[in-house]
């Protein structure tokens, strides 16, 4: 057993659209970076995880890569694609199966809203014929409810959209490089009440890589290592509220983010309190806002206070979606989850530049979220 | 209105007053709709209250992708989640308002309204004030 597995090696293809390059291609761009960072080679890669959601198979890139015989497990596990790879590479090191593992997550997806098919889902067709098969819908359920019973202003919803891209404008792979002031925000047109346009995020393209090594493989090399302290992905249980829900129970239930955040806090045997910096799923404006207390940052409702005295920008005292997350960044689907990993590595190994949060972060939270419900949390400690 | 067709069979009783069908479980929780295929035989059919109240909703004022097959030219609509007391929460479209007039917790009544010139769907819509 390797107790210990670390980060060496980071790369990301940038988010956004890039005409004529396939997601695949974008893949294998963020592949050679990683490996470049990591100080190794292709062929130094001895387990290998990842997929896309809409963009092929992950392990066809060994035709560019290299056809070294590794084993390469292809992953489709809708949003949590990217961390499923990187739960299964972190895994297949600490089972001491090998030293040096390779998560990979990349997608393309076409412009506008991701359309689901009911019987993908399990669901009746009448469901998605009468238009209520919509995960933006989802989004704007939740928050409205959650508004009415915790207080949450639509001004609030402003500030987080507000703050992602003031946030993209200082990282070179988010796609929205522009501010967008609050008015704006506030003003545009409505998508689902309460969430205009601005509040949502977009389907993009991108791709995120990761070289993990065991501890011995560190040392060997003397690499520029963050460790992974926890990584916890959970399924829903019942009772919950979830994408695609044509009815809920009344009893109420726990949500996966929940569990999946307890799970890693304990495995990593600290608390939120002790957490300098966090990517927290933002596919929406409400998610992030909703998101922070279930992944037991604040209490419901205080979230209002957090945005009006900005203890979330990056000098405040929980610095959240340092790089404007899904909403600056875009959801390509399979990378989405490991591009929070990658900003958590930069900003603990003090490689944030115009962003990089001040003293010395030592504790990166991640928190992706997907349909049909689920979560994966992973902790990074340097 | 009985000259349109059910969206799809099964999602309500056919009475003069009708009523959503849910699912009870052996546990005792209720599901909507009743699923279809092998899990059908987990659930015994049971009509849902004709009254609840609102627990969220939402617009939709832009054209859903297919699978959406509403009228054309697309007419934007009020959807949300009506709370049955005791039974189930179900998701559904809400008729008759605006969203101006949405409150949390306000009572609302179940309906068979037209979804175009041929099917009909099932809706909740406030609830008259007396």
């Amino acid at each position: 057993m390797n107790d210990d597995v670390y980060i060496i090696g980071a790369g990301i293809h940038p988010f956004g659209r890039t005409d004529g390059r396939s997601g695949r291609d974008q893949g294998v761009f963020a592949v050679q970076q990683a490996l470049t960072d990591a100080g190794l080679e292709w062929s130094d890669v001895e387990f290998a995880y990842g997929g896309s959601a809409a963009a092929g198979s992950a392990d066809i890139m060994v035709n560019e890569l290299g056809l070294t015989s590794v084993p390469f497990i292809n992953v489709a596990n809708g949003c949590a694609t990217g961390g499923s790879a990187l739960t299964s590479a972190r895994n297949a090191i600490a089972a001491g199966a090998c030293d040096v593992a390779l998560a990979i997550g990349f997608d393309k997806h076409p412009r506008g809203a991701f359309n689901a098919k009911p019987a993908e889902y399990g669901l009746p067709e009448w469901y998605g014929e009468t238009g209520m098969m919509l995960t933006t819908q989802f989004f704007a359920l939740k928050i409205q409810r959650y508004m009415a019973l915790h207080g949450i202003s639509r001004r609030t919803l402003g500030l987080v959209a507000e703050k992602a891209f003031r946030n993209g404008t200082l990282c070179d792979h988010a796609w929205r490089r522009s501010p967008v002031d609050l008015d704006t925000i506030l003003n545009a047109p409505m998508v689902n009440d309460p969430l205009t346009k601005y509040m949502f995020c977009s389907p993009a393209e991108g791709a995120v890589a990761l070289v993990l090594a065991s501890g011995k493989k560190v040392r060997e090399l003397g690499s520029d290592a963050v460790r992974i302290a926890s990584v916890a992905f959970r399924t829903r249980p019942e009772g919950s509220f979830e994408v695609f829900a044509p009815s809920i129970n009344v009893n109420g239930g726990g949500k996966p983010t929940q569990i999946a955040s307890k799970a890693a806090f304990e495995m990593a045997g600290i608390g939120p309190e002790d957490v300098s910096v966090a990517q927290l799923q933002d596919t929406e404006s409400g998610a992030e806002v909703m998101h922070m207390a279930e992944n037991g940052f604040c209490a419901d409702g205080d979230q209002e206070k957090w945005f009006a005295e900005g203890w979330s920008e990056i000098g405040g005292k929980l610095p959240i979606n340092t790089d404007g997350g899904c909403l600056a960044c875009g959801e390509p689907i399979g990378a989405s989850g490991l591009r929070q990993v990658y900003e958590n590595t930069v900003q603990l190994r003090g490689r944030g530049g115009d962003r990089q949060v001040p003293n010395d972060p030592k504790v990166g939270y991640s928190h992706v979220y997907g349909a049909p419900g689920l979560s994966a949390v992973a902790i990074l400690e340097r | 209105m009985s000259a349109l067709a059910p969206i799809a069979p099964g999602l309500w009783t056919d009475e003069a007053e009708p009523r959503l069908i849910g699912g009870r479980r052996a546990n005792g929780e209720i599901i909507f709709p009743v699923p279809d295929g092998d899990a059908a035989t987990q659930v015994e059919p049971v009509a849902l209250a004709r009254r609840g109240t609102l627990w969220s909703w939402t617009t939709q004022g832009f054209e859903p992708k297919e699978p959406y097959s509403g009228p054309q030219p697309f007419q934007p609509f009020l959807l949300g989640y009506v709370e049955l007391p005791g039974e189930v929460i179900v998701e559904t479209r809400i008729v008759d308002a605006t969203a101006a007039d949405m409150v949390i917790g306000m009572p609302m009544t179940f309906a068979v309204v037209p979804f175009d010139d041929t099917r009909s769907t099932y809706a909740f819509r406030p609830e008259q004030q007396p």
